[in-house]
């Protein structure tokens, strides 16, 4: 089934307490080399048709002003699969 | 003729029912406003109350401010009509881009209910012009994502401008930069705050004052302001 998928992260400078929380449990469990993790969102779109240029831009678009907040969030990766 | 004030219902709001009865005890007509119906019924003002519109899905009020009612409301809102987002409401302002910045987490990560003292910083707004300049106020705060943050240019703009309608006193609940707890926008007519001025409208009900244990009623001037802003349009 083709589908983009668009990827949103906390902003840098915000506290990301989910990935802050993970993190803790992972050094808990012995895995000491992993720094640091942080959480975002895979948001899939679905399409039964195959994806166009397009169709790309719009979920760009989708992504920054609804699926994102400019504020505290940015959409890192706008990617298509299963074409 | 009363005012009639509307107030909009989202598959998960809570205060509807409350705003409503803030707007009666003030003396207006609550008209409720449903969601998925664009038409705004004619009201003279509009309330966002608050509670967990769409469960909190995606971003608090992000989906809220996608429903065909808030399409409406913008357009309204753009045209001078007044309209007060309350905690939920809020965040729905903030996602619609009626008021500028973004609501976060609070910084202790617990979500915090409590009576909160506030200033009033702006009243020259429908929603506080029954207030005094710089008078203190409190009413009942309780959000888990209450922080306001918005980028340094938008707060040194929010600041120069005197947008900032209301600051916390006596501690900052939830790390929300510069103490801000309430906004205005550049034309005063949208207003929105994180604290619930429709918990503290009856005597007996309301927060705790030095006279007497839920006297606190200092959240009915938002309904009486409103009401005397319309009177005199």
């Amino acid at each position: 089934m083709p589908k983009i998928i668009v990827e949103v992260m906390p902003k840098e400078v915000l506290l990301d307490p989910q990935g802050k929380a993970v993190a803790n449990s992972l050094h808990r469990t012995g895995h000491k080399d992993i720094t640091a993790v942080r959480i975002g969102k895979r948001i899939e779109l679905h399409f039964d048709r195959p994806v166009t240029e397009a169709d790309v831009a719009a979920a760009q678009k989708i992504g920054e002003s609804f699926l994102s907040n400019a504020v505290i969030e940015d959409v890192v990766a706008v990617t298509v699969e299963d074409n | 003729m009363t005012m009639k004030i509307g107030v909009v219902t989202f598959p998960g709001t809570l205060d509807d029912r409350d705003a409503q009865r803030a707007v009666r005890i003030a003396g207006a007509t609550a008209v409720p406003l449903w969601h998925a119906d664009a038409n705004l019924h004619k009201v003279d003002a509009v309330v966002l109350p608050g509670g967990f519109s769409y469960g909190d899905y995606l971003r608090c009020g992000a989906i809220a401010a996608q429903a065909p009612v808030t399409e409406a409301i913008i357009k309204a809102a753009n045209g001078g009509l007044p309209v007060l987002g309350i905690c939920n409401g809020f965040q729905v302002l903030v996602e619609s881009h009626l008021l500028p910045g973004g609501l976060i987490r609070n910084e202790a990560q617990h979500f915090i209910c409590r009576d909160q003292k506030l200033r009033v910083e702006n009243i020259n707004t429908p929603w506080t012009n029954q207030f005094e300049l710089n008078q203190e106020i409190t009413i009942p705060l309780k959000n888990g994502e209450g922080g306001y943050i918005a980028t340094d240019e938008t707060l040194k703009r929010l600041e120069g401008e005197g947008l900032v309608a209301f600051r916390y006193l006596d501690g900052n609940p939830n790390g929300s930069m510069n103490d801000i707890a309430g906004l205005r926008n550049e034309r005063g007519n949208v207003v929105g705050l994180m604290p619930h001025p429709e918990h503290a409208v009856e005597a007996g009900f309301g927060p705790d004052t030095n006279i007497a244990m839920r006297s606190g009623i200092d959240g009915l001037k938002f309904f009486t302001s409103v009401i005397n802003a319309l009177v005199n349009a």
